[in-house]
Parts: C-alpha cells; structure tokens; sequence
C-alpha cells in the first residue's frame, strides 16, 4: 500500500470539484422556484391588411350580376364578372402596390368539385391573381387550410391548376406551416395559425357564399376558419363569437365574394349538384362585415338573423347596415 | 466491397487499400485473413473500402492467382448496379405510394400514375398463396408468372440481384461485421447450415394455411416485410425526427435558418412523405422487428434470406429446374476458402463438396474470388458436384405443412371471427367479405402507407391472432375520404377490390358503407351539456347527410353559484342534437375524427353495417340472404 501523490490528490480534488461545481451552475441557471410566475401580458397580436384612404367618389360595396343579354348568351363568364366589380371599386391598383407580396385566400375547404359550390369557383381565383399580377404584385400566394385532404381539395377543386396557370405560388397547408400567436380574442387566445397568412404585405379574402347549418350563413368572415390550425372542431362550440374574434385578427385589403354558384342547402359542403344554385353574381367590398351582411340575402337570410354580423357590427369591423354604404350594381 | 464482394480481393490488395485510407492500421504482413473487416464504426470500414475503391492497389491474388473471367468480373459490378437500381426503385415507389396531388383537373379520377405495388406483384410467393386460397390470380399478380420464368432460367438471381430486402441484408452482412465478420469466422459463418431448412419448413407452412384459407404467409414474404417496415415504421420515424430537429431550427428566429428548416420540410413532404405526419397503430412493432432482423446479420451474414425467407425457399424449390449454373472441378481446389468469405446464399461454393443449387442467390463472387480454376458458372452444367434440391425431410416438411394447415382452424376456435366479430375491424371501402379478404390480405400494407388521411391500420390482434397486420380503419386517427379509392387501387391481392369513385359514394346505385356512426349521448355536447356543437353533421360527407339534427330549446344552468336559498340560475339555450340515419350512413368516420370531445369521441363507428357482409348489419332491409356476399 503506497502513499498516492500529492499531484494526484490534487487532480481528483480538481475533477470532483469541477462536476460538482458544473452540477450547481447547471442547477442555479435553471432552478425552477416553482409557483406561479406572472407572465407578461403579451400584446394583442392582429393583421389588418385594410387600406387607410376611402376616396369617396368610389364606391363601397360594389355587386356584379350577369345582365339578361350575358345570361341568353349561355353561362356567362365568372372572369369578367370579377373585372367589372373590382374595376367600380377603383381597380387593383388601388389596393396591390407594386412588389407587393399578396396572399389570396379562397375556400379550399373540401373535397369537392366546382359543380358542388362547396370550394371558391376556380375561375374566380384565377381572375384575382391575374388582377393581382397586372397591379404589379410581386407574388401571389393561393392558400387554405383545408377541412377534407388537402392535396385531394387544391386538385379537385379546381383551384390548384387554375391559380398556377396564371402564375400563383399554389401553397399546400403543412404542420410547419403553423406558428402559436396571441389572437387575445373573447374565445380565440393562443392558436396556431397559417403562417402565409400573416407574412403577407395584403390579402384578399376570396370565400363563396354558402348555406352553413350551425353559422347559419359563411363566406367572408367565416373564411378565416381557414386560417387557423389546431383543433378548431372546438371552435362551433361558439361559432359566432370565434368568427367575430377570427375577423377581428385578420382584416383583408379586399373582399370578394364569389355568388356565381350558392349552396342553398346542406352547407357547408353540399354533396349533391341539386343542393346549388346559379347566382351569377360577385360582390367587392372593403368591408367583410357589409359583404356578409348584403351575401347572407342570397340564401334568403336577413343580417339580423346572423349573430356574427351583430359582433363584427358592434366590434367596429365594418357595417352591417350595408344600405347605409356607397352600392354600386354592375 | 472486400468483405462480401470480392473484386479487389486478396491480402495484397487489402493491405494496400488498408495503407492508403490509414496508414497507421495497415498489416505489416500478408498474413492476415483475406478481406477482412476494419473494427470499429461501420462507417470507418465504408471510407476505407471507398478509398479501395478509388485507389485500388495492385492486384495480386492468393494461390495461383488465376483471375476470374471477364464476364464474370464484369457481371458482379452489373449485379451491383441492379441491387442498386433495384433497391432505388423499390424505394421510388414506396415514397410515391401515396398522393400529393397534381394539376389533373377536378373531374380527373384521382389514381397513382406509376405501379407502385410492382415489386409484389411480381412476387411469385404472393402469386402462389393466393392461388391456393382463391384458385385465381389476381390481376397484376401474373406478372410474378416472370419472376418464375426467370428462376427457371438462372435459378435464385432475384434473391441476389431484384429483391430489395436482400439488398439491404446484403449491405447490412457488409457493414455489420461482427466477430463472425473477419476471415475464418466468416468462412465458418458462410458455410451450409441445417438452420438453412427452416425457411422451407416456413413456407410449406404458409402454402398449407393458404390452401385452408389465410394468407398467412405475408407476414414472413419479404416485400411485404419490406413495405410494411420502411412504410409503417421507418419513414414515419424519420418524419418525426426531422421535424422536432426544423421546428427546433424554427425556434432560433432566424430567418435565413427558418427559410432553409421550411424548404427542407417541403422538399421531403413532396418527395419521400406527405404534409403531416403519419402515426400507425402499434407500428412500433413492426419497427422492432425490422430492426432485429437486420441486426441478426452481425451475427448470421443475411440470417432472413438464409434461414426465414420464404419466398427464397419458394424459388429456391423451382431452381433445381434452373438451366444455368455452377461446375466445380475439386481437384485443383487449395482450399483457401476465398469463395466462402464472400458467398451470400451459404450454398458451398468451396471444394470438396457438392454445391447446393436451391440455396445459391447466382451472387458470382465465389468465381469472381476463386483464384484457381475451379468454379464455373455456365448453361447447362453438369450436376456431377451440385445438389439441386433442397436438403429437407420429407416427413418433416409432411408435418410443418400440416402444421400449418391446422393452423386456420385452430385460429378460429378464437371467438373473433364467427361468434364475436369485433367491432373495430372496420375494412377499407371495397373489401371482400371477411372470410375472402384472409384469403387475399397478404399484410403488405399498401393501403396503409397509400391512405391520404392516415385511415388505414395494421391490426394488432383485433381480426384476431390471422389478423395480424391486415388492414384496419381507425376514424378517430384518420377517416375515409369521401371520394377516394387509392387503398383498393394499390391492392395487389384483390382483398380490396378496385371500385370507382361511382361506386364508393353511390352514382346511380347504393354506396358502399364499412360501418355506422352512434352517439354517446353522455358524452355528446349538444345531447348532455347543452353546448353548440354539430362540427360531425358539417363533415358528414353524404348528401343527404346521415347525420341529422333535431332543434330543441333546453335549459342550462350558469356557472355560477346561486343565492343562499335560492333555484340556481338557469337560461334556455338553443341547440342541435345529431342523430344517425343507419341506412344513410357510410361508415366513414369523419365524424369521429372530428369530434371535439378529445379522448374518447361522442360518436364513434363500429363495423356493423359494412356492405360487404349480410350478417354484420343491423337494419333489416339490408339483411338479404340472397345477396351474393
């Protein structure tokens, strides 16, 4: 048994010393002191993507309608009718500017094909994009957050196809796609939501009026359901309130609702060719709240009746009143 | 390339090539084993070999010295390049089993452009237990008529050339060198073995319980193996672990890191998976296995294609016909055993005793490596030093083939098939009737990894312990999609039958149900708790819908507490309260998918009602005897 050296005393000493002392730095930097720590209130997190100015020569809600003489001339064409509405609000430059990166949000919910009137009508997408393209636009984003598959919803909608063709960056909905933001609304708090969305410079929500069994009514505020992730099956536990939240977070630059085709009944995703009806008609408004509220007449509904518009109202998102804006039929 | 294929082989070489990647390691004589592995990491071993690759040293070979052939020489690299290309394939097609969409318009029928299911197809086992169990073969399962026609030819070159499984074993025997790994360990290890039996023993087995009705087999074919390992288990896997790395990468808030973690994830979402991640019911399973059997070739060098492979036993019974094959000329054997270190099918290539014909993977590398002039490989050989059929008894393949037989019906003594069906073992859309679909279902889980929304599952003992695997819908992971018949599309076996769009959702005639919806209206909100909710009536897919809600005023009491003495405050409410319409309803799931009751959903389908049965339904109008199942 011999006597160990002084050195190796001191290089054991040191080593016990250093793991112990790593071990209480590690510890120190990350003690959890336990109860509750007052979290900062974060700030209410909101995209308004509207425009400030309102010249008032123009008008605010604008509806297009095929004439008799388009109608006797078979289907008319959704395109045109898109043109001629934007065209009375003042035209795409009036709200693209160029370079700008422009997100158009139709409804991509389901797996259904254009006769069934349950997704955005493909040609109304695609007019959109070009509008967007020729304002100077320096990208334009199709999305949705689809119900049903989404790859199966983008083709079978039509919308995939339509919107490349003129150009747009077509975005299938992904897990990474999601971010946690503070909505801070009356119901909506923290959910993830559909990061193009809020990294846009404008968006133009372009929903299809629908007969919806719960919401009464969905087009342009309901559209927003398609810009949250999560578990939103949870959100028809207070649908009014979550579509009044949701439209408070996201205010778009425009609104264009597509009417050519209207599910009367068995909304929101129909089934049955019989279950819709020609409208031939588009409405562009500024105000999403006006939008719903002249759209919702469609399906024989009166704004009253629909709570959502009696919030969005309320909120100051826009008028549901829409009698009492500058119309325009075209 | 040293350890399991011999073109730069023989000590010298070796000691060369050891010299140039690391002179330190490099053997100071050439006494050391032939082509022996590099210890340590695998990967150290892969660099040393690519450097021998790149730099091959100058060729001397052991004994006379004699090289191979041109032929041969050259074959080995093109059996490479088709082990390769094979393996690529295979994966290819895996990857694109699945739908990402496309620019076909919206009336297009949506189907998969390539024929992903090709490798079984071609599968002669598949092709045989099917037969027995249906006396048919299915569609595109002629196609595995040419994999025998080529075994007939050249015997088991789909073993050591085609299958992807033995590709992988064959990569795996290479990089895993173990103590059995190095030199005479490994001669040892590549010499015939009764173990060898056991595979045939296996697959009279599986052809037996075929012939009595399950199709059992597909547990043990080895691209169903492959498919069901790589589709259920390890592309999930990867999935998930690129993703927590890009969502930690997202975390950093940098941007040009977030752009590349984004670009990332949509790269391999269009390419090697899809948008969202893919769970499998106890797929962890499935993984362990795979896992295991390839681990087993640090031990036994391809240990599944040697011992377990039943559909290497299946070709390996119909190469005793093969034309081509090995002559031996024993004499000028030296015994240096090179033909051993690097033979794959442990089918004694080496001198002295006879070659066995049933257990050769037609690899060449014992005649690429033998350096006298003992093996040749040519048409029409002699047999005077080949056995060519396999070394089996016949009482004990008579008993393993009754075994198996037996099998089937002991399995049915178990309740789940004729007095308890369960509940759970919902069929895909177009499944045959159950005691048909045993007899198709080769587990190959195509309509698994096929599935958009992640519907389709490997049973677990569900369909009982022959249900192993088969497939299996689980709404509340994944739910039917309306318009979708990729599962029935990519069957190779008929066990879902190829029905159109028109079919499935019932253009012009009834739609095919695999189920029925029920509440549970102690859990349902509108039903219990007087909350608003009806998200299972807004994704139920039919027109007119199955699910159909009453509207009803009721009372609910505030949350809050009341006055002393007093009624607690109620207020009415206004809701809708879902109801099933049974002969409406297909079974789809969308309900139960998207029920917000999180852990156990107010409403849930159960088999019951599914179209392919008239004895699993519940309404008497469907009950109809004279239907043909």
């Amino acid at each position: 048994m011999s006597d160990i050296s002084r050195r190796e005393v001191l290089r054991r000493l040191g080593a016990a010393g250093l793991v112990l002392g790593g071990a209480a730095g590690v510890g120190a930097a990350r003690w959890d002191r336990g109860g509750s720590t007052a979290t900062a209130a974060e700030r209410q997190q909101t995209r308004d993507y509207r425009l400030r100015d309102a010249p008032a020569g123009l008008p605010e809600l604008v509806v297009a309608r095929a004439g008799a003489e388009a109608l006797a001339g078979g289907a008319p064409d959704p395109a045109a009718l898109v043109r001629k509405a934007v065209d009375a609000l003042g035209g795409m430059r009036r709200f693209i500017s160029r370079g700008d990166v422009v997100v158009v949000k139709p409804n991509i919910g389901w797996d259904r094909t254009p006769i069934h009137a349950a997704n955005t009508n493909p040609k109304v997408v695609a007019e959109v994009v070009r509008l967007a393209y020729d304002a100077g636009a320096k990208s334009v984003i199709v999305t949705d957050a689809s119900c049903n598959e989404p790859n199966r919803c983008f083709q079978r909608s039509g919308i995939w196809k339509a919107a490349y063709d003129v150009g747009a960056e077509v975005v299938i909905p992904a897990a990474h796609r999601f971010r946690g933001m503070r909505l801070k609304g009356e119901v909506l708090d923290d959910w993830p939501v559909y990061t193009p969305l809020v990294n846009a410079d404008k968006v133009i929500n372009v929903p299809i009026a629908k007969h919806h069994n719960l919401s009464k009514y969905t087009a342009a505020m309901k559209n927003w359901y398609g810009a949250l992730g999560g578990r939103r099956n949870r959100l028809h536990q207070n649908i009014d309130v979550s579509i009044a939240d949701l439209a408070t977070f996201i205010q778009p630059t425009l609104t264009i609702v597509d009417a050519i085709r209207v599910l009367m009944r068995n909304g929101p995703q129909g089934g049955n060719v019989a279950d819709a009806k020609d409208m031939h008609t588009i409405i562009a408004t500024t105000d999403q709240v006006a939008a719903d509220a002249y759209g919702c007449q469609l399906i024989g509904r009166k704004p009253e009746e629909i709570p959502y518009l009696k919030m969005g109202h309320e909120r100051g998102l826009g008028t549901m009143h829409w009698q009492n804006l500058r119309l325009a039929e075209v | 390339m040293a350890n399991s294929d011999p073109t730069p082989s023989g000590p010298a070489h070796r000691d060369a090539a050891a010299a140039t990647a690391a002179p330190a390691k490099a053997s100071p004589d050439g006494t050391t084993p032939p082509a022996a592995p590099a210890r340590g990491a695998p990967w150290a071993a892969l660099l040393r070999r690519a450097g021998a690759l790149v730099r091959p040293g100058p060729k001397r070979r052991a004994g006379s010295g004699l090289p191979a052939r041109k032929t041969i020489q050259v074959l080995v690299w093109v059996r490479r390049a088709v082990q390769a290309g094979c393996l690529g394939l295979f994966l290819y097609f895996l990857f694109q089993t699945g739908f990402r969409g496309s620019f076909a318009s919206s009336e297009a029928r949506v189907r998969l452009p390539l024929p992903v299911e090709g490798f079984l197809l071609a599968d002669p086992f598949v092709g045989a237990m099917t037969l027995l169990s249906t006396h048919t073969v299915y569609r595109g399962l002629l196609w595995s008529v040419g994999i025998l026609a080529l075994t007939l030819v050249v015997g088991r070159v789909f073993c050591g050339w085609i299958c992807p499984f033995g590709t992988l074993h064959h990569f795996f025997g290479w990089i895993f060198p173990s103590r059995y790994g190095k030199g005479g360990k490994r001669v040892e290890s590549n010499k015939t073995y009764a173990r060898q039996r056991v595979k045939y023993y296996l697959m009279y087995a599986f052809l037996a319980a075929s012939m009595a009705g399950s199709v059992i087999g597909g547990l043990f074919d080895p691209i169903c193996v492959a498919v069901r390992a790589i589709g259920l288990a390890v592309i999930p896997a990867a999935q998930y672990v690129i993703a927590v790395v890009t969502g930690s990468a997202a975390e950093t808030g940098s941007r040009p890191v977030q752009l590349v973690a984004d670009q990332t994830q949509d790269f391999l979402a269009a390419s090697v998976w899809q948008t969202k991640q893919f769970y499998f019911h106890h797929a962890w399973f499935v993984g362990i296995l795979f896992v295991g059997i390839l681990f087993m070739n640090r031990f036994i060098p391809r240990f599944w294609c040697r011992v377990l492979c039943p559909l290497g036993a299946f070709l390996g019974v119909f190469a005793r016909f093969a034309l081509f094959g090995m002559e031996k000329d024993h004499a000028k054997c030296t015994d240096c055993n090179l033909c051993l270190v690097h033979c794959q099918g442990a089918d004694s290539p080496q001198g002295g005793v006879k070659w066995r014909q049933d257990e050769c993977h037609m690899c060449l590398n014992c005649e690429n490596a033998c350096p006298e002039d003992v093996i040749k490989f040519r048409f029409l050989p002699n047999r005077k030093s080949a056995l060519v059929t396999p070394d089996t008894g016949r009482r004990t393949a008579l008993a393993t083939a009754a075994a198996g037989a037996v099998i089937i019906p002991t399995a049915r003594i178990a309740d789940v098939l004729d007095a308890n069906y369960d509940h759970r073992v919902i069929r895909p859309p177009g499944s045959v009737e159950e005691r048909e679909f045993l007899e198709r279902c080769i587990r190959c889980a195509e309509c698994m990894k096929v599935c958009p929304n992640n519907a389709i599952h490997p049973a677990f003992f569900e369909a009982g312990i022959e249900g192993l695997w088969t497939p299996i819908v689980i709404p509340r992971i994944g739910y039917c999609e309306h318009s979708c018949v990729l599962c029935g599309d990519v069957c190779p076996t008929g066990a879902i039958q190829k029905i159109t769009e028109e079919q499935k959702m019932g253009v012009g005639q009834k739609p095919i149900s695999i189920g029925t919806a029920f509440y549970d209206q102690g859990r349902c909100l509108p039903w219990s708790m007087s909350v608003p909710c009806i998200v299972c009536e807004e994704f139920c897919p039919t027109s007119p819908k199955a699910i159909w809600v009453e509207e009803v005023d009721i009372p609910k009491r505030e949350p809050v507490a009341a006055e002393h003495g007093k009624e607690p405050l109620m207020k009415m409410v206004h809701v809708q309260r879902p109801h099933v319409d049974p002969a409406l309803c297909i079974g789809c799931g969308a309900c139960e998918k998207v029920c917000p009751v999180q852990d156990k959903p107010a409403v849930y389908v159960t088999s019951v009602g599914e179209t392919r049965s008239k004895t699993n339904v519940i309404l008497l109008e469907d009950t109809d005897y004279n239907k043909p199942s």
